[in-house]
């Protein structure tokens, strides 16, 4: 399996400091890597591993944008580092390559996940069915607002970039933070979902959407694009009608 | 340093909006305790009021009209945010056509205020 570098092409090299250790502590750690034209973030990290520390610990599985495992912080910004080109992302010639913010490490550039898909469960991410396998197919129309609203969030592929961008996940860590509430305004509007009454509960409680300050990390960082910050905005909207209905 | 994920516009709103709201809240009780002084001690008060004409308390007040000015149009900025369900396109054609409105506004005023 390629590493992802031509070494024969390479005729320069990149200035990479590597974030190593664990919760007790750790240091920046220095890498001369071959440069290669069209090079990831990913590219480098497994350069290194593969060339210079076995023991490396980092996380990634498709390396084509879609599985979500392989964001890191990158000179301070969280990243999908299979899609982020090294010349995007290197400042003055440096990389330096960390985990994510905001979660517990588990070694080197690899975090421990559980808190943030623990954030998904308390905030209602899971789909209840209003009806059973024997019912019709749903016949839900792509054209309608509901799903259009639906359809917007839909896409997030769970990397955690906009946890780690978070500053209000930073300052309260029980905090839903934006993916969770994302996939509750998307299961919200979802017309097939029966389980709204205990979901606009669960995030309009104390850990949930007011929290938000609307400093919008999480849309300038999604590498899909999309817009959690509105989906915020949207739960404070239901949430309050919801509130005022006496429905909460 | 300020960290690379708070250097963009929606951050340093946050962060305004924040800060002129706590300057508000220490200046307020102090306010507040001026204000009083027209009940317990009308003489004190007279003292201070000259006290203020000078030209160091003036400038001060043009920082507190600053921040309130900041707070005002930071909060209905907020609200519009959060409250409108609106596209980022409209929302920023709204805040461009309320930002056109607000100068014409000021300059007709300021104009007006120099013809009288």
């Amino acid at each position: 399996m390629s590493d992802g570098i031509d070494n024969a092409a390479a005729t320069d090299t990149l200035d990479v400091r590597v974030w190593r250790g664990d919760e007790r502590g750790g240091d920046w750690h220095a890498y001369r890597v071959p440069a290669a034209a069209n090079q990831t973030v990913l590219d480098v990290v497994t350069w290194i591993q593969r060339h210079r520390e076995p023991n490396l610990a980092y996380r990634f599985a498709c390396r084509v944008g879609v599985c979500g495992s392989c964001a890191m912080s990158v000179n301070g910004e969280p990243r999908w580092t299979c899609r982020t080109h090294v010349q995007d992302a290197a400042r003055d010639g440096v990389l330096r390559i960390g985990p994510l913010r905001n979660l517990p490490l588990v070694r080197d550039l690899a975090c421990d996940m559980a808190p943030f898909f623990d954030r998904w469960q308390e905030a209602g991410g899971r789909f209840v069915p209003s009806s059973d396998r024997h019912a019709d197919i749903a016949a839900i129309s792509p054209e309608s607002p509901a799903r259009r609203i639906a359809d917007a969030a839909i896409q997030c592929i769970n990397c955690a970039v906009c946890y780690a961008a978070c500053d209000v996940v930073q300052w309260k860590p029980d905090y839903l933070g934006p993916a969770a509430l994302n996939r509750a305004w998307s299961l919200v509007n979802d017309e097939r979902d029966a389980g709204n009454k205990d979901r606009l509960r669960a995030v309009a409680g104390d850990a949930g959407c007011h929290n938000c300050h609307s400093q919008h990390n999480c849309t300038r960082y999604c590498p899909n694009q999309l817009d959690p910050g509105a989906s915020i905005a949207g739960l404070k909207r239901t949430t309050m009608k919801a509130a005022l209905k006496g429905q909460l | 340093m300020i960290p690379p994920h708070r250097r963009h516009g929606l951050w340093l709103a946050f962060f305004l909006h924040r800060l002129s709201g706590i300057a508000l809240a220490l200046f307020l009780p102090a306010h507040f305790l001026v204000l009083a002084l027209a009940l317990t001690d009308p003489a004190a008060l007279d003292g201070f009021l000259h006290w203020a004409h000078q030209p160091v308390v003036r400038a001060a007040e043009m920082g507190l009209v600053f921040l309130l000015s900041v707070h005002l149009f930071g909060g209905l900025r907020l609200m519009a945010l959060e409250w409108l369900p609106w596209s980022p396109r409209q929302k920023t054609l709204a805040a461009l056509a309320t930002a056109g409105s607000m100068f014409v506004a000021l300059w007709f005023l300021l104009a007006s205020a120099q013809a009288a």
